[in-house]
């Protein structure tokens, strides 16, 4: 007896669809295109931001990194991410708290406010914050960015953070208090563990935004410049394919986090 | 408190306020737990039973009435403070830790130190059949072993309690019954007490010394399972445990603790322990099926209830039959151990008095 079936002529079941294969590429293409041709020109031997492609160089990345002021913006713009994640993120969880374990007035209210400086315009945000700044007689630095990166990294953080938290199951806190814990052992040993993931995540994202955000730096900015605002600066004056160099960079440095986060998600959720 | 109790609730209410008022999840709840007992909470679910063990466990603070443990009054303790255990209906193991550390949890928590802690884990994973499944993780674990291992971490640091929310639920009906007999013998090895929620009366009585009967936030009835089976206290009860046939009538005799009852016309000898009914009140009957006696000629044997009958169907169900008998008074199940004789369609009903309960409606 065997298996094959009677009939020997096999029916082809799968329809191709190549109409839907050729639309994926056009959108890809829209989509990526552009990074696509940045990345190209930060490797042309010419000195002009554009095409035609003239050969192989990586002379602007020498002078990238050669570049002094490039350098110290990049420092900054770290430094700021950091400290901006931090704030966000620290804030970010104690709402996420708030909002999972108590019902208080005015609760959805409070979620809506929490979420509104990723839905504002970033103008919005920006010269909101500068009005607000100036009218306390605060000096514009890179410590009022930091205030204003983190007030919409808030929110990016806080996400994850308050999907993961809404997933605990309350038995976990309540055999850890059952089995002798105190609430902060609860913390320490239960729930962190549980949503340490969320938070990587949620502070990943919220230091890549801050990373390469412009529009409400431009407000806040004092005289030292971030990362994103340098090349804003230069593409003004002079444009060579240095500023594709740094793109580059920027954009792998960018890539490679938001890579990182997924998998540190995945790694304990899956 | 009440000396000697391990555990003692007095008068515990719990409410919950809802748009349409208060709840009282628990009203009133008196209970006493003696040490070594094997204490059900009986229940179907919004009886109360959960809620009176978060009470023992902490989980919850009543709004009236005290709870004492072990002679301590812990009313108002937190569940850290106090030194009772629980096994979570959903095992509740903590999924970032393997069995081991899960299990030592409780002493890593009171700061044992490591040797003595490595000692009592290894001597506990042999005594649950976990040996050499220390270093999983609970999700690789089967139904059965995760109980195991809720078991073990609830057990390990000795308390002198162990509250148990329905453990076998989420287990399959095979294991089921295997399990129910080593939590039987666990709690007979250790001389714990236990305090278990169930809905399954099959469950509570089999296993129980005592079982406390919840509905509707109150205890209705406690006692031990045959009390619970042989003698309800109330229409409710004699409903909600076994098969029963009900009966409906009115007092005609009271002669202390028996009384006869007139129904459809026919008067019926019953007992009713612990009360003596009043001439001329409207009460229910309660007969379980397997104390009424068939036969085929009118027994000369004295019974107290004697009633003609006429076999208008029989079910099998395997080792017992299921027979519906036509009689004066009303249709009234019967059942009996199977055989192979034919039954003859004439039958003649016997059943003494003792065997019937006398319900106030």
């Amino acid at each position: 007896m065997t298996n094959a079936p009677s009939s020997t002529e096999k029916r082809h079941t799968q329809q191709q669809p190549w109409l839907l294969t050729l639309w994926t590429i056009l959108v890809y293409a829209f989509l990526y295109l552009p990074i696509a041709t940045l990345i190209f020109i930060s490797f042309n031997d010419s000195a002009i931001l554009s095409l035609p492609f003239k050969g192989f160089t990586i002379n602007w990345y020498e002078m990238a990194f050669g570049d002094r002021s490039l350098r110290l913006s990049l420092w900054n713009s770290l430094q700021v991410a950091a400290m901006a994640t931090l704030l966000a993120t620290g804030f970010g969880l104690l709402a996420a708290f708030a909002i999972y374990r108590y019902q208080f007035f005015g609760k959805t209210s409070f979620r809506i406010a929490l979420n509104l400086p990723i839905l504002l315009p970033g103008v919005v945000t920006g010269v909101a914050m500068l009005a607000y700044f100036s009218s306390l007689g605060l000096e514009l630095s890179l410590w009022t960015v930091i205030l204003g990166h983190a007030v919409f990294g808030l929110p990016v953080a806080l996400g994850p953070i308050l999907t993961r938290l809404s997933q605990f199951p309350r038995s976990l806190e309540e055999a850890a208090y059952d089995l002798g814990a105190k609430p902060a052992q609860v913390f320490r040993g239960v729930i962190f563990p549980y949503i340490r993931s969320a938070i990587v995540s949620g502070a990943l994202l919220a230091f890549t935004l801050s990373f390469d955000e412009v529009v409400v730096t431009i407000f806040l900015t004092g005289r030292d410049n971030t990362l994103p605002m340098e090349i804003w600066g230069r593409l003004r004056t002079d444009i060579t394919p240095e500023i594709a160099a740094v793109a580059t960079l920027v954009l792998i440095a960018s890539t490679g986090i938001v890579l990182l986060s997924q998998w540190v998600v995945g790694r304990d959720e899956g | 408190m009440r000396d000697g109790s391990v555990v003692y609730l007095e008068g515990v209410s719990k409410i919950y306020p809802t748009a349409a008022g208060e709840i009282f999840a628990a009203r009133d709840v008196t209970i006493d737990v003696q040490p070594g007992e094997f204490y059900s909470l009986l229940g179907s679910s919004g009886s109360g039973k959960t809620t009176t063990l978060r009470l023992i466990g902490g989980f919850e603070i009543p709004e009236y009435g005290r709870v004492w443990i072990g002679g301590e009054e812990v009313t108002e303790q937190p569940p850290y403070r106090r030194n009772v255990h629980t096994v979570f209906q959903s095992y509740a193991l903590f999924p970032h830790l393997t069995v081991a550390e899960n299990i030592a949890y409780p002493l890593r928590i009171a700061k044992t130190n490591r040797a003595e802690v490595a000692e009592r884990v290894e001597e506990s994973l042999r005594m649950f059949q976990l040996k050499g499944m220390g270093d999983r993780r609970p999700s690789q674990l089967s139904g059965g072993q995760q109980q195991r291992v809720a078991l073990a971490r609830a057990l390990i640091s000795r308390p002198k309690v162990l509250l148990l929310d329905e453990p076998l639920s989420a287990l399959d009906a095979k294991i089921r019954e295997e399990v129910r007999q080593e939590l039987r013998d666990l709690q007979k090895q250790t001389n714990l007490t236990f305090i278990y929620v169930t809905h399954d009366q099959e469950e509570a009585l089999a296993l129980s010394d005592r079982i406390a009967v919840m509905h509707n936030g109150q205890v209705q009835q406690i006692g031990t399972p045959k009390q619970i089976y042989d003698r309800p206290t109330s229409l409710f009860v004699a409903q909600f445990i076994g098969k029963a046939n009900f009966l409906k009538g009115t007092v005609l005799e009271a002669n202390g603790e028996t009384a006869a009852v007139e129904v459809s016309g026919t008067k019926i000898w019953a007992a009713s322990p612990g009360r003596s009914p009043t001439i001329g009140d409207a009460v229910t009957l309660m007969v379980r099926p397997e104390r009424l006696c068939l036969s085929e000629t009118a027994k000369t044997a004295k019974a107290d209830n004697q009633l003609s009958g006429k076999v208008a169907s029989v079910t099998y169900v395997g080792q017992l039959v299921e027979l519906k008998v036509e009689t004066p008074i009303g249709l009234l199940t019967v059942t009996q151990l199977s055989s192979t004789a034919d039954l003859s369609p004439e039958q003649s009903l016997s059943w003494n008095a003792n065997e019937c309960i006398l319900l106030p409606d």
